[in-house]
């Protein structure tokens, strides 16, 4: 069956995030400036056939650590839809 | 805790090393003193395996404004009162581990060496060295090494205009990435790398710090073995806009009379620019750990002082100038915080929250101070007999002029020689509005240098193969063909900054290969009055089965006094007369032809002669001013053959040679990479005075044929179009790299 | 006609921009800080220059960024009373961010930034080789307003060959239509990814740049 799955992929928490930096800046520069911090990452879905939500879920790990996330960089998190 | 020899040693201090800081502090050293020591007596930061033999370089005299070393980078007289402060470094080993961020944090340390000294960079170039291009690995390296050097300069705002890229498979899990950066500025406008005046307050400017590549300094000198993959805290990650508005800010800040000196942190982050400011200016400081700007909570103080966040500065102000310091950074949106002061007592007080949390005197942790300087043994490799066992006769010669234009045909298409085109276009090679070689090919990089009338010729240069095969020549040729293109682009060659990239320095073969090209290195750069005006040494560039080629990457700058001389290295027009400068020899050896195509690993150096070749670019240069050739273009990588079609793409015109080869074996005439040659172009009746003017000189020439409309013609055989030629050129890295549309892999 | 030259952080095309325009173009030019909102100085028959770079270092989105700044705020006002406002590179990508073009930048097409010369034309001009330099320069908008563009001779510049042929092949980015360059409907902002200012110098060996001045009025 199909699973829907999504990742979460974020810049590591110790690591400088120069685009959240920036982003932080440019609220502030709006007036927006309650804001404390503001880290980017990516949202990425993903459909996967498997025959269980634990065979799903291991072919999305898998992904992530090989290709969607770079774990020297970032971290991610995988949440099953369905 | 209790500090004891392996707490030393685990900080990758030696035993001897401990006990020497115990000897100048007069007592056991905290961590955070030991930590400190530990980072400034790295490889990275102290020279210790390097310095008793760089000293052996020309490093004053010529144009020198600053001695070799003393100041964050080389700065030379440009005449007319300006100046030019160029340098290269090497980020090789975060490369190997996170090639996007490695590349790019290693472009914005070396622009941050320029603009320290207060002046604006104006073009940058880099020397890489990967694996085999048909490995999967090698494709990922290039891939985010490229992509870092584009994201990093292209937004940074300084011209990527030259380099090389070298593919061989020594570098197959350490590659090189080496980056140069060459800027000018009003030269009595330099800003010195000190400290001075008691009671000045010290700035810290940039980026807050977090906990980025914390023992990097150490962790640049330690072998890559697989484990490294996992040392996170080694990755750094670089803000070329942050550091944009750095520049700006800081060259604003140089137009202002607040500055005693400033010093960018790049290896061993506060500590490194503490001490070395404060040596310098012969005094102390208290700084307060506390007031420095970060990113993360609860900062140790050891953490603090090797932190090597970047696009971060140290700057010593005249104090009751402070406002005007912190208006610049205001309007940059930069942090800058008074962190402390310069003290006379000679000794680093580090305070954190009022505690005193070290207490170090500056000169101990010091190149040129405390910190030990090593004479290593050498011995001479045992490969190098294999190299000397090696014997052309045994290599079958090119029998017919079918295989002549097959083979040259592959030759044109080894990743080493065909176009870098996949790469060039990735990064922003025309900000500036001042690289004239992108519409005017030649052989260096021609670069305006506006607002002082000249313009710079700018190249990287080294043959490691010829490097490995042997060492003290490999070396000078690396020196002699860096001048080489300068001349061949209408300027003079005016000073030198290497990268000496090598293995292990406590292995005694390797350890040969660096006292060798060092000394050979010294003798070309006194034959071109090119001193060396600093650099960088990177050690353990090794790979399991021992260490990569020896790579002393030369980055030469040269000067164009007046424009009307800048020469390209293209055809001009059919009907020109072909006439090729400088002996042709009997020789193959290291030739890309040899290594490439016949598959020996192993074999003599290529032909040089320095005195030989000295003279023919003092030939070249002269004929140049006196506007008698149409074009130069000097013979490299993959022989005569490659430098004439080289020559034709510009502007799809051919060639017609009939050569005598007699004499010569066929392949070393055609693809043999003996140096001190290269091939002009003379129009029809300008040939006789150039013959009688190389005669006069004694010099050797070989008039090889003419240009041609567009059909490539050798010894009568029709080799086509010069058109299909550049097609095969221009495309054979392409086609490597997208043969498979691979996934990204991390490691 | 004098010029005024937007200097965002991270700006990098502001000096070649004011290089060009006053030592080739020999025009007067006043460069504005980001910061600022004052341009009383200048008429509707002057022209505010957007340079190219990577301001704010492009990051959420190009030109996201800077489209609040307090000087862009005058700049929009500038051009709403019909001044003139050209963009380049970066500087369209913050006009379109603005709304004062129609569309938007998407990252090119083989994803990788590119830099090179491309040779672009007007509707009644020959090929002229200009250098582009940008990651994110595909052009984009819906075909209704593509068809708009294309009824009020708005698009300005397309790809096309040396010899003056558009075609997708000459196309460096995947653009829609091939379009290089736009302007709005009233005529009066325009924007453009090749950068003019890097090909207005005869040290340079390029002065297609001039050209392009000249095309747009701006000369």
């Amino acid at each position: 069956m199909t699973f829907n799955v999504q990742i979460k992929v974020m810049p590591l928490k110790d690591l400088l995030d120069p685009q959240g930096k920036a982003v932080l800046g440019g609220l502030k520069n709006l007036g927006i400036t309650s804001i404390e911090d503001v880290r980017v990452g990516k949202h990425i879905t993903l459909q996967i056939e498997a025959a269980t939500e634990n065979e799903a879920k291991a072919i999305a790990e898998e992904a992530s650590k090989k290709l969607l996330a770079n774990p020297i960089m970032e971290f991610y998190e995988i949440e099953m839809i369905n | 805790m209790e500090i004891t020899v392996k707490t030393a040693e685990e900080l990758r201090l030696t035993a001897e090393e401990f006990e020497l800081i115990q000897q100048k502090l007069g007592r056991t050293p905290n961590f955070t003193e030991l930590c400190a020591f530990s980072g400034m007596w790295s490889e990275h930061c102290s020279y210790k395996n390097s310095i008793k033999w760089l000293k052996t370089l020309p490093r004053n005299g010529g144009r020198m404004l600053v001695a070799a070393g003393e100041e964050n980078a080389g700065l030379m007289d440009m005449g007319n009162g300006f100046g030019v402060v160029f340098k290269i470094e090497s980020h090789n080993h975060p490369s190997a581990i996170e090639p996007f961020q490695g590349a790019a944090t290693g472009v914005g340390g070396i622009q941050r060496d320029i603009f320290t000294m207060g002046a604006r960079p104006i073009a940058s170039l880099n020397s890489l060295r990967f694996g085999n291009l048909n490995d999967v690995k090698t494709r990922w390296l290039l891939a985010g090494v490229v992509h870092g050097i584009g994201h990093y300069g292209n937004c940074f705002g300084v011209p990527t205009v030259g380099g090389e890229i070298y593919f061989e498979d020594c570098y197959h899990t350490n590659p090189l990435v080496n980056a140069m950066s060459v800027g000018i500025m009003e030269a009595k406008k330099m800003i010195s790398a000190t400290a001075k005046g008691v009671g000045n307050p010290i700035f810290f400017v940039g980026s807050a710090t977090g906990k980025d590549g914390i023992g990097g300094a150490s962790f640049a000198s330690a072998n890559i073995t697989e484990e490294s993959t996992e040392d996170l805290p080694a990755v750094q990650v670089g803000d070329p806009f942050q550091e944009k508005k750095l520049l700006e800010a800081c060259l604003e800040l140089a137009e202002t009379d607040t500055i005693i000196g400033m010093q960018d942190m790049g290896a061993a982050g506060i500590i490194c620019s503490t001490a070395e400011m404060s040596a310098k200016g012969g005094v102390g400081m208290r700084i307060d750990l506390d007031k420095v700007p970060t990113r993360q909570k609860n900062m140790k103080a050891w953490e603090l002082l090797l932190s090597e966040s970047q696009e971060r500065m140290l700057i010593c102000v005249q104090k009751g100038k402070e406002a005007i310091v912190l208006k610049i950074f205001e309007k940059w949106d930069l942090p800058c915080s008074e962190i402390g002061e310069v003290t006379d007592d000679g000794i680093l007080h580090f305070y954190m929250n009022g505690e005193l949390e070290a207490a170090i005197p500056a000169e101990e942790l010091v190149l040129g101070g405390g910190a030990p300087q090593y004479t290593r043994e050498y011995t001479e490799p045992k490969y190098l007999s294999l190299i000397a066992d090696f014997k052309m006769l045994d290599v079958e010669d090119i029998v017919n002029e079918v295989e002549l234009k097959n083979t040259a045909e592959k030759i044109i298409q080894i990743p080493n020689i065909a176009s870098k085109r996949w790469v060039t276009v990735q990064y922003d090679s025309m900000v500036g509005a001042a690289n004239t070689s992108t519409n005017s090919p030649s052989d260096a990089s021609v670069v305006l240098a506006k607002g002082t009338g000249k313009a710079l010729a700018i190249t990287t240069d080294c043959n490691s193969r010829y490097v490995f095969a042997d060492p003290q020549k490999g070396a000078m040729m690396a020196v002699a063909e860096a001048a080489r293109n300068i001349v061949c682009s209408g300027a003079e060659p005016i000073g030198v900054t290497n990268c000496l990239n090598f293995g292990n320095p406590y292995n005694p073969e390797v350890y040969y290969q660096f006292v060798k090209a060092v000394t050979g290195m010294g003798e070309a750069c006194k034959k071109f009055n090119t001193p060396v005006t600093g650099g960088n040494v990177s050690f353990y560039n090794q790979h399991p089965e021992g260490a990569v080629y020896p790579t002393p990457t030369i980055g030469m700058v040269g000067i164009l006094d007046d424009f009307e001389n800048r020469m390209t290295l293209d055809f001009k027009e059919a009907g020109d007369v072909i006439v090729l400068i400088g002996a042709q020899q009997n020789d193959i050896g290291s030739s890309e032809y040899l290594h490439k195509i016949k598959g020996v690993e192993y074999s003599t150096a290529p032909y040089f002669n320095l005195d030989e070749e000295y003279q023919m670019q003092q030939f070249v240069s002269s004929i140049i001013k006196q506007k008698l050739i149409q074009s130069a273009h000097d013979i490299s990588e993959g022989g005569l053959i490659v430098t004439l079609l080289e020559k034709g793409f510009n502007r799809d015109l051919g060639f017609d040679i009939t050569a005598d080869t007699t004499g010569y074996r066929k392949d070393a005439f055609w693809f043999g990479e003996a140096q001190g040659r290269v091939v002009v172009t003379v129009k029809k009746q300008d040939t006789k005075n150039l013959i009688a003017k190389l005669t006069d000189a004694a010099i050797n020439y070989t008039v090889l044929g003419t240009v041609t409309a567009l059909a490539v013609t050798v010894n009568n055989h029709n080799w086509g179009t010069i058109t299909e030629w550049k097609e095969k050129y221009d495309t054979a890295i392409e086609k490597i790299i997208n043969k498979q549309n691979e996934p990204i892999i991390h490691n | 006609m004098k010029f005024g030259v937007v200097v965002f952080p991270g700006s990098n095309c502001d000096r070649d921009m004011q290089d060009a325009l006053q030592n080739d173009l020999g025009k007067e030019v006043i460069m504005l800080w980001h910061k600022d909102e004052d341009i009383s100085m200048f008429s509707t028959d002057d022209c505010i220059v957007l340079p190219g770079g990577f301001s704010y270092g492009d990051y959420l989105r190009c030109g996201a960024i800077a489209r609040f700044s307090p000087m862009m705020q005058s700049v929009i006002d500038f051009a709403n009373k019909g001044g003139k406002v050209l963009g380049v590179c970066n500087g369209f990508q913050i006009l379109c961010e603005s709304h004062l073009l129609p569309g938007v930048l998407l990252q090119n097409g083989h994803q990788q930034f590119a830099c090179k010369n491309v040779f672009i034309k007007a509707d009644n001009s020959q090929a002229l080789k200009i250098p582009i330099a940008h990651g994110d320069g595909r052009y984009y908008a819906g075909e209704k307003v593509l068809d708009e563009l294309e009824t009020n001779n708005q698009i300005l510049f397309r790809y096309c060959n040396e010899l003056g042929v558009v075609d997708m092949k000459y196309n460096p980015n995947g653009a829609v239509r091939n379009i290089a360059g736009i302007r709005n409907k009233q005529g009066n902002v325009f924007g453009m990814m090749p950068h003019p200012e890097r090909a207005t110098s005869k040290l340079l060996n390029n002065m297609d740049g001039k050209k392009i001045f000249e095309i747009l009025g701006l000369n």
